[in-house]
């Protein structure tokens, strides 16, 4: 009966009790929507960077990552790269050459990573091909095709079939250069990689820089899920253990920290929310203890345990905290579903979002154990919220309570 | 058999160095199956003396011996229990939780002691009837008049199977006919559950019905008679 008499207390003044689970309600929602659009915006982010930057996994030559010279290349990549094509959950696999050199145009010159690719390759394992805004991927240009960003093309103010000069070192350390097309223009979401990655054919590059045939500084691995990505890579180490193999998170550590530091960001976001809201639960419950002060004392005086008063209005401020934060969770999972499929345009300020890679079109993404977490840290609220009013409830005294009239 | 022996009792109120004398030096005696009455002025001690019998307010000195145990020697813990199984209080303002129903007002305090469903359902029905509100067991407080509610206060008292029912101002807020309807319940139940009730009132028709009635004047025993 002390369940069903808390419960029915809840709704003894319905219109104060409505106000207190709107207000933790609509503090949840808004909680929860925040954390489905930074989670879904970090995710998005990642799965940016895997799919159009670093890939999945990466496999260098392990003096390639001191110094990212020319020299430092693996001469037998065809042959990594067809053993690492029969394994499973693979979606792609692409032999690169990577070279940090110069590009100029008749206007302005600039620093750039020079990525030799096979394009066929390529498109398997990241998007740039779809990413084309002007021209083609390396068609309709015949000869040294290049494929620029469109941030670098407007630096170099330069547009489709204008002419580039890439200046770089050969095998022999002499500085060399190479007139290129610009067959196409890409634009990924994040401007500082469009900025400072341009793509070449490997073949071009290679007599360029008198590199042996099927040399690869890198080959980029795409798994089918980012998760596997953390098993295959121990497979591909112990089948090339004189290779330096990465996975996405130990070649960019900060996408990773970036994860874990948004959830720890979450959740203190939905800390400081529920803490606004105990003092308005407080608030309440003193108010309700000490306008039943007569009906506690009689409680006292008829033979209930003061722990069990006391149990009663803890039991009694979770059950409010519990329905407005049920009713808020319902409402965050709502609307967090909702933009799951549905974007939120933030174009107006893509300027800003696109140099920090991030998306213009956010889409909501949240755990389902998010949730329990967040119905947990209610009840809490609701238990730390309770002590107090519960506390000045036991100490009435009973003979003081009932005369008062 | 005396069911309850106070002796020396004592409360004083000392409020700002103010001492207030409420009762001063009180012996009395009550057997099984009183029906009596405490009067007195206003100030007179009443309500003082029924809550240090009652177990809610402590005694500056003196004892409060029910069934050969001073209740004030008990810890706060084994009091609470022993209101719980020993004593009915019925109030002047009734007092009835507002959210449950009569029937489950007069069942709670039967939970509390932690009787099985069956004998709180059977109880509650046979007291319910007893008061004669049997027909508004799902009534809520707010639905009743005033002597019905006191009436659900009565069946709520006499549900834990009390000693003794203290009642303080009982009919204080009933009009007449609610007042002699009550008061003739509370009488055949006296009578037929030889429940010893114990009232402070300052109602006449209370004290033509008591068959004992202690005037207090000044925290003092004035007068103690027993038709």
């Amino acid at each position: 009966m002390i369940w069903s008499i808390s419960w029915k207390n809840v709704w003894r003044n319905k219109v104060r009790s409505s106000v207190v689970m709107t207000a933790i309600g609509l503090g949840l929602t808004a909680g929860i929507f925040s954390s489905a659009f930074f989670t879904g915006m970090v995710n998005q982010r990642i799965k940016q960077a895997i799919s159009n930057e670093i890939s999945s996994i990466q496999i260098h030559d392990p003096k390639f990552k001191e110094t990212t010279e020319l020299v430092n290349f693996m001469s037998d990549a065809p042959d990594i790269s067809d053993k690492i094509q029969k394994l499973d959950n693979i979606a792609g696999v692409s032999n690169r050459i990577i070279i940090y050199s110069m590009v100029s145009s008749a206007e302005t010159a600039t620093g750039v990573k020079i990525t030799g690719i096979d394009p066929n390759q390529e498109n398997q394992v990241t998007g740039i091909n779809s990413k084309i805004v002007d021209g083609k991927y390396f068609e309709g240009v015949s000869r040294n095709p290049v494929v620029i960003g469109k941030k670098l093309a407007e630096k170099l103010k330069v547009k489709v079939r204008s002419k580039i000069v890439i200046t770089l070192q050969d095998m022999d350390k002499n500085i060399t250069g190479g007139a290129f097309r610009i067959a196409g223009i890409y634009e990924t979401p994040n401007t500082g990689f469009d900025e400072s990655n341009v793509f070449v054919r490997s073949s071009d590059l290679l007599q360029l820089t008198g590199m042996p045939p099927g040399a690869a500084h890198e080959i980029a691995i795409l798994v089918n899920d980012n998760e596997e990505a953390f098993s295959i890579d121990q497979k591909i180490k112990k089948m090339f253990p004189d290779k330096e193999v990465l996975n996405w998170k130990e070649i960019s550590p900060e996408m990773s920290y970036m994860t874990e530091v948004m959830g720890f960001y979450n959740y203190i976001f939905i800390i400081i929310i529920l803490f606004a809201l105990l003092f308005g639960i407080i608030n309440t419950m003193l108010m309700v203890v000490l306008e039943r002060r007569k009906e506690i004392g009689m409680l006292l005086a008829i033979g209930m345990s003061r722990l069990k008063v006391f149990g009663m209005v803890m039991l009694e401020t979770v059950l409010l905290s519990l329905s407005g934060g049920l009713v808020g969770i319902l409402l965050g999972a709502l609307i967090a579903k909702h933009f799951e499929t549905n974007a939120i345009d933030l174009s107006m300020w893509a300027e800003g979002y696109s140099q920090l890679g991030y998306d213009t079109l956010v889409y909501t993404s949240i755990e389902p154990e998010q949730y329990v977490v967040i119905a947990v840290m209610v009840i809490m609220t609701g238990i730390i919220a309770a002590i107090y009013p519960a506390y000045k409830a036991l100490k009435y005294d009973p003979a003081e309570a009932l005369r008062i009239e | 058999m005396s069911v309850i022996n106070i002796k020396n009792l004592t409360k004083i109120y000392d409020g700002s160095g103010l001492e207030v004398v409420a009762v001063n030096n009180i012996d009395l005696e009550f057997e099984k199956g009183e029906f009596a009455a405490i009067v007195g002025p206003s100030g007179s001690g009443k309500t003082t003396l029924l809550n240090m019998l009652g177990g809610l307010d402590s005694p500056t000195s003196g004892e409060v011996i029910i069934d050969s145990q001073n209740i004030w020697e008990l810890s706060s813990r084994k009091l609470t229990n022993f209101r719980l199984n020993n004593i009915g209080f019925v109030l002047q303002s009734y007092n009835l939780i507002p959210v449950l129903t009569a029937g489950e007002n007069t069942e709670f305090i039967m939970q509390l002691q932690g009787r099985s469903k069956s004998e709180r359902k059977n109880r509650t029905k046979e007291l319910l009837d007893a008061v004669g509100i049997g027909d508004r067991v799902r009534s809520r407080p707010n639905k009743l008049s005033g002597g019905q509610q006191q009436r659900v206060a009565v069946a709520r008292a006499l549900a834990s199977k009390p000693k003794f029912i203290l009642a303080d101002e009982p009919t204080a807020n009933l009009d007449s006919k609610s007042t002699e309807t009550l008061l003739n319940i509370m009488e055949t139940l006296n009578k037929t559950e030889n429940i010893t009730f114990i009232f402070s009132t300052h109602d006449a028709r209370v004290m033509k019905k008591a068959r004992r009635v202690i005037t207090l004047v000044d925290g003092k025993v004035d007068s103690d008679v027993t038709k």
